[in-house]
């Protein structure tokens, strides 16, 4: 197991499967196919065993769906309002840059603001700012990086409400 | 003298009545052995037949014995052909067993079929000759499409149950539901999870309208959650509940509506499907979770995290939970420490290879087992097990009837000792001593199946994958479980010398499965040769044309000029994939090219 200078085929870092035997007269589908991984950054995929694990063809074929499903499935992320009784998810995945996203959090913030009603006519209003907590936990303002950057590192929004009063905002984005 | 006339004075009537309250089926087999008078009573009274082997006898013969069958159970394939080990086109064919049933067994009413093929045709004439056919449970089956279905459903009068499990139906559209008739008003279970198409959905609501009876429905991930609260409003008195897609926007109608409906529903007890789950969904499911004793989660990636444990620490009369891994150890514990009654447990992986972070250890298992003492029943895919918690595990839960842990990488030693998980597997069977059903993983020596043997003494099927050194560890399980059923054995060092180490134990066994071992064709003929009451199959692709196979049994396997790949000198090859079983039925008809009988 520790003659990793050992010649034999297959990537490295690939586990070695051990055989009873060798089979020369194998043909169709070997038992042990190497995963193809080109990427040598990260550690390559272990060998698949045919019939390893013991999980049913159905439920694999499934999962597979089900993975891809999930991929696609969304970055939910927590939003928070100063001042608010109770915190929003919203699906970041849903948004394709930064002015929707401003949109989808007025529309579900809408009602929170301390009895004013914020609209996208820009009439009643209030000064706010959106920021979010990145990976490292820093708060930080939202729109200074692009948006893919953004939706890698972002865990969490935060509304930040100034002092009330009606201004007249432009609808600046 | 005087008691054996008393005996033959019983009239047949009263035997029969007495028969009847023999109602497993061992029993019922026993009895048939005692005199020809009973035997012939007990085969024209038998309603119920189970087979668990379907090539363990033919179908004619069993149809002819039992006239007045009502209900019967069939398994095909072995169950390694659940994880691909089984070729295509192998066999477990349903067609002769519902023709031989038309023939002679006119009162059918249930078919309950396990890893087996079945075409439209066989279902068409299924629901055409029987004329008080109710139940229909396809299991991990194969060879039909949603035509087979339509059949079923136009055809069955008074269709109680429809019950697909797991199979790969071929879908031809989703006109399969508008052929329930309008006076089809009988059902009480439908279970459609695993069809993978469209549904009609129109068609899905008229029928749970006039459905009264239905207890039991398991929609597939295509049905909205529209069409789910719509079709909840309609039957309140639903205790099985399979959802379909649990995708809903936030405070849409449907999802108010889906509150509401469920809600109404006091008798829900199981749930499964949680397909696409959002958060929002699983809110809805919070009010009815007190009264869950079954939930199914293995579909739903989605539900991890906090989610999950939102949603499971309502789960206090939680029987059964089957879960994904995603869960983690932090989930388990919190199943622990709310479901107090759990009996059955399945964790599944969600990623198949391990290559990510362990998402599940030793830590969720000994966690559960401290927290749930009346667990009988573990499936475990897990990353790594040491033998201590093994050990501790079954200290907490000598109940287990039903043991199977898999450690997603083969031969892996307990990491904190680096040592073979030996001892920790054979705590388990020292402990439990109703354990039933086994399976093993991880680094093992012959140790565990010596301890195996020791104490294993209730064990029925077990199942052994990278395990073991030399012939002496299948050789102390074939020894000492006396009551072993199915062994299932995959890439272990086990060879010729095991195989025939007690050849007659196979008769006392369903079957026999080993792929991948040490095992040559010389042993396999010798297995035959000496025991002719059972079929021993070898699954081999050794040459690229083959000759048509051997169906004339075991005598001719020296003479046939036919075999010359069998005889052509060399038993010296390994044998890929060995099945043995004991049958009544002789050597197989319907058998591929690449199953030989020896």
């Amino acid at each position: 197991m520790d003659n990793d200078t050992e010649l034999r085929l297959g990537l490295p870092g690939s586990v070695e499967v051990k055989k009873p035997r060798e089979t020369p007269q194998k043909r169709s589908s070997p038992d042990c196919i190497s995963v193809e991984d080109d990427n040598l950054d990260r550690p390559s995929p272990k060998a698949q065993i045919v019939g390893w694990p013991p999980v049913r063809s159905y439920m694999k074929n499934n999962f597979y769906s089900m993975k891809n499903k999930a991929d696609m499935a969304g970055k939910y992320v927590k939003v928070s309002m100063d001042g608010a009784p109770y915190l929003r998810k919203v699906d970041l995945k849903n948004y394709k840059e930064y002015k929707e996203l401003r949109e989808a959090l007025e529309n579900l913030f809408g009602c929170f603001s301390l009895g004013e009603i914020l609209r996208m006519d820009g009439k009643y209003t209030m000064e706010y700012t959106i920021a979010y907590e990145d990976k490292d936990g820093d708060l930080m303002l939202l729109g200074d990086v692009p948006w893919e950057i953004f939706l890698s590192s972002c865990k969490k929004l935060r509304i930040m409400t100034d002092a009330l009063g009606n201004k007249d905002r432009e609808d600046s984005k | 003298m005087k008691v054996q006339s008393a005996m033959f004075y019983f009239p047949e009537e009263v035997i029969e009545h007495i028969f009847s309250f023999l109602t497993h089926h061992p029993d019922r087999n026993t009895v048939s052995t005692v005199c020809k008078a009973w035997y012939k009573i007990e085969r024209l009274s038998r309603c119920e037949v189970f087979v668990g082997n379907c090539y363990a006898i033919r179908p004619d013969r069993a149809a002819a014995r039992f006239p007045g069958l009502r209900s019967l159970t069939l398994k095909g394939k072995p169950h390694f052909a659940d994880f691909d080990l089984v070729p295509p086109d192998w066999g477990g064919l349903a067609g002769p067993w519902i023709e031989a049933m038309a023939r002679s067994c006119p009162n059918l009413e249930e078919l309950r079929m396990k890893r087996m093929v079945v075409s439209d045709e066989s279902l068409e004439l299924l629901v055409h000759a029987f004329p008080n056919f109710k139940a229909l449970v396809l299991v991990s089956c194969e060879g039909f499409s949603t035509d087979g279905l339509a059949a079923v459903a136009r055809s069955c009068k008074s269709l109680r149950e429809l019950d697909l499990q797991e199979n790969e139906i071929e879908d031809r559209g989703p006109r399969w539901l508008n052929s329930f008739p309008d006076m089809c008003t009988s059902l009480v279970s439908l279970n459609f999870a695993c069809l993978k198409g469209e549904v009609n959905l129109k068609s899905l609501e008229r029928l749970v309208c006039r459905s009264p009876n239905l207890k039991c429905l398991r929609l597939n991930r295509a049905v909205p959650v529209e069409t789910l609260a719509k079709i909840m409003n309609q039957c309140p008195n639903l205790e099985d509940l399979g959802t379909g897609s649990l995708l809903a926007d936030q405070f849409s109608e449907a999802y108010v509506s889906l509150i509401s409906a469920l809600q109404k529903c006091k008798k829900l007890r199981s749930l499964s499907g949680f397909w696409d789950a959002s958060p929002l969904c699983l809110l809805a499911v919070y009010p009815i979770c007190a009264n869950l004793t079954g939930l199914n989660l293995s579909y739903a990636p989605t539900v991890q995290g906090q989610d999950f444990i939102n949603l499971i620490q309502h789960c206090v009369k939680l029987l059964r939970l089957w879960v994904l891994d995603s869960v983690g150890d932090k989930g388990l514990a919190v199943v622990a420490s709310a479901c107090k009654e759990l009996q059955e447990l399945r964790v599944f992986p969600s990623d198949l290879f391990a290559a990510g972070p362990a998402t599940v250890t030793e830590e969720g298992l000994v966690a559960i087992s401290t927290g749930c003492p009346k667990l009988n029943s573990l499936l475990y895919f897990c990353h790594s097990m040491t033998n201590s918690a093994l050990i501790t595990v079954s200290k907490n839960c000598p109940n287990f009837t039903r043991f199977r842990l898999c450690i997603l990488e083969p031969r892996k030693p307990d990491p904190a000792t680096n040592e073979p998980l030996d001892e920790g597997f054979g705590a388990v069977v020292k402990t439990c001593k109703n354990l039933r059903r086994f399976s093993i993983s991880g680094l093992l020596t012959d140790q565990v199946f010596y301890y195996i043997g020791k104490y294993a003494k209730a064990l029925e099927m077990l199942s052994i994958a990278f395990a073991g050194d030399t012939d002496q560890g299948m050789t102390y399980v074939l020894n000492g479980c006396k009551n072993l059923r199915k062994l299932e054995i995959r890439d272990c060092p086990f060879g010729d010398g095991a195989l025939l180490a007690d050849v007659t134990k196979y008769e006392t066994m369903r079957s026999l499965w080993m792929s991948s071992c040490d095992i040559s064709l010389r042993g396999c003929k010798a297995l035959a040769t000496k025991m002719p009451s059972l079929n021993v199959e070898i699954i081999n692709e050794w040459e690229a044309e083959m000759e048509e196979n051997l169906n004339n049994g075991v005598a001719e396997v020296i003479s046939n000029n036919n075999n010359k790949h069998i005889n052509n000198g060399n038993d010296e090859r390994k044998v890929e994939k060995l099945y043995v079983y004991r049958t009544v039925g002789g050597p197989r008809t319907d058998a591929p090219d690449f199953v030989w009988t020896l």
